[in-house]
């Protein structure tokens, strides 16, 4: 039997991700990709992996998996902190660990945080779809969300033994800081609500998911009326809909758009909106 | 904007702006002029004329640059010379169509002819995608004189059916597939699974810049 893992508790939203789709926007196809990239990355890396290969992306619940074929698969539960167990039997978080043939690694709800990493020696290998094994929930494309049941293929493992067995992972701070850059239409907002943008108070909503970022806190006024015409839109992107309420655009954004952007936010800055979890105190901060 | 074909103009009201620290947004004074501003950047990036950028996506009156390494660019966007749109080249893709939408009765009111006019006058024009957006695949056509502009509908549909053939504002569309929808529905496509297809190249019937005409078929089609 080929090396895989079966799905025996699916969680609350797991998808596969890996660095997602780049060279599409103009088709309208999202980026799609590991909302947290650097968990992503530095857990491919303690398996072995390029970083780019394609891991499993839980939201809040974790998930479980077993692992068929006939070899143990070293894997990493890394990203939001969670208990980890294989077969029931509690194992580190964040380092690398030998799952037994058979063997079914858990990764429990989220302790603090959002969004689990799993990766596996070899990555997951499921169909590519326009260069990218990411499942993309505004569009549809790629694998779908995963369900109990589901079998995923692992890839071959390149032979090297990983060179480094412990890291540090990044905390979960307990206000996401987002550094805002403003534009491309600050000229559509009153300097007033642009004030406000930079020194209220918002949270995250529990509405915001992979499209988007959405926050709770004072409506932004509008200096002009009437329509945007249709224009690209860029991940990070800060846009403002009739309600007047900030949503930061994060991996799965549609590509163009006709509410005006208000400014953008540091790409390096969206691994933390990838791990807050709603209610968590926001703050933009002009760059 | 003027000029001979093939005689790039420098062009007016180019505004770049920055959207965040590697992007830019090039905005131009029409929809022609963005068209003609996204065909000289494809031509330019073919050519190896152009810094890397990882996506160039263009708007109705917009073209996006993201990804853009060398920040020296948007100086040098506002001083381009560019030729205009190259017109009635290429082969127009066809697409066949039934007109027996059920808006057709809205729109042909919004055009202010008879309800048999709204097939005639839309399958005489020639479209042109504009951009893409809201799915792969979905393509916004321009072609349409601007007063035949139509709007929204006020409730969208939860349900719009793949193939629907659809106007708001200025556009005319094609759901690539099943989704909820806004837009006035005039007809649908023959056969749309051929709109949008990830293992095909091109992936999209309907990308950026391709020229379009609509093909009435008989009510059976």
């Amino acid at each position: 039997m080929s090396a895989g893992l079966e799905v025996v508790r699916a969680g609350a939203l797991t998808t596969v991700q890996d660095e997602g789709r780049t060279g599409w926007a103009h088709l309208g196809v999202p980026r799609a990709g590991a909302l947290d990239g650097p968990a992503r990355r530095l857990a491919n890396r303690l398996v072995g992996n390029a970083p780019d290969a394609a891991v499993l992306e839980t939201t809040l619940t974790g998930c479980a998996v077993r692992v068929t074929g006939a070899r143990p698969v070293l894997a990493v539960v890394g990203g939001a902190g969670c208990r980890v167990a294989v077969d029931g039997r509690p194992v580190a978080w964040g380092a690398p660990v030998r799952v037994p043939p058979g063997a079914v690694l858990e990764a429990g709800p989220a302790l603090h945080g959002l969004r689990g990493y799993l990766a596996f020696a070899g990555g997951l290998v499921p169909e590519p779809v326009l260069g990218s094994r990411s499942a993309d929930l505004l569009s549809g494309l790629g694998p779908p969300v995963l369900r109990e049941g589901d079998v995923l293929p692992l890839g071959r493992t390149g032979g090297g033994a990983p060179c480094v067995d412990t890291v540090p992972w990044p905390g979960v701070p307990a206000e996401l800081v987002l550094p805002l850059y403003p534009g491309p239409r600050d000229d559509w907002f009153t300097g007033a609500a642009l004030r406000t943008l930079t020194t209220a108070a918002y949270r995250v909503s529990e509405r915001s998911n992979r499209i988007g970022l959405r926050t709770e806190g004072p409506a932004l006024r509008r200096a002009r009326d009437g329509e945007l015409p249709s224009e690209g839109m860029v991940l990070g992107a800060v846009q403002v809909p009739p309600d007047g309420l900030p949503v930061v655009f994060l991996h799965d954004h549609p590509t163009t758009g006709g509410y005006p952007v208000v400014g953008v936010v540091d790409e390096a800055a969206l691994a933390g909106a990838a791990q807050a979890v709603p209610g968590t105190p926001v703050r933009f901060v002009r760059v | 904007m003027s000029g001979r074909p093939g005689a790039g103009v420098r062009m007016s009201g180019v505004r770049v702006l920055e959207a965040g620290p590697r992007a830019l947004l090039v905005e131009l004074a029409s929809g022609e002029d963005a068209e003609a501003f996204h065909a000289e950047l494809l031509r330019r990036r073919a050519a190896g004329e152009l810094p890397s950028v990882r996506e160039i996506v263009p708007g109705a009156r917009t073209v996006l640059l993201d990804g853009v390494e060398d920040r020296t660019l948007a100086g040098r966007l506002r001083s381009w010379s560019v030729p205009p749109p190259a017109r009635g080249s290429g082969e127009a893709v066809e697409i066949r169509v039934v007109y027996d939408g059920p808006d057709l009765a809205d729109v042909a009111e919004a055009w202010a002819v008879a309800v048999d006019e709204v097939p005639r006058i839309h399958a005489r024009t020639e479209f042109r995608v504009a951009f893409c957006g809201f799915a792969p695949g979905f393509g916004y056509l321009t072609g349409l004189p601007g007063h035949l502009s139509v709007p929204r509908r006020s409730t969208p549909r939860t349900r719009v059916p793949a193939g629907a053939l659809a106007l708001a504002g200025p556009y005319t569309g094609v759901y690539p597939r099943e989704s909820p929808g806004g837009w006035q529905l005039i007809g649908r496509m023959v056969g749309p699974a051929d709109l949008w297809d990830p293992a095909r190249e091109p992936a999209a019937l309907l990308g950026p810049g391709a020229r379009v005409r609509f093909v009435p078929m008989g009510v059976c089609g």
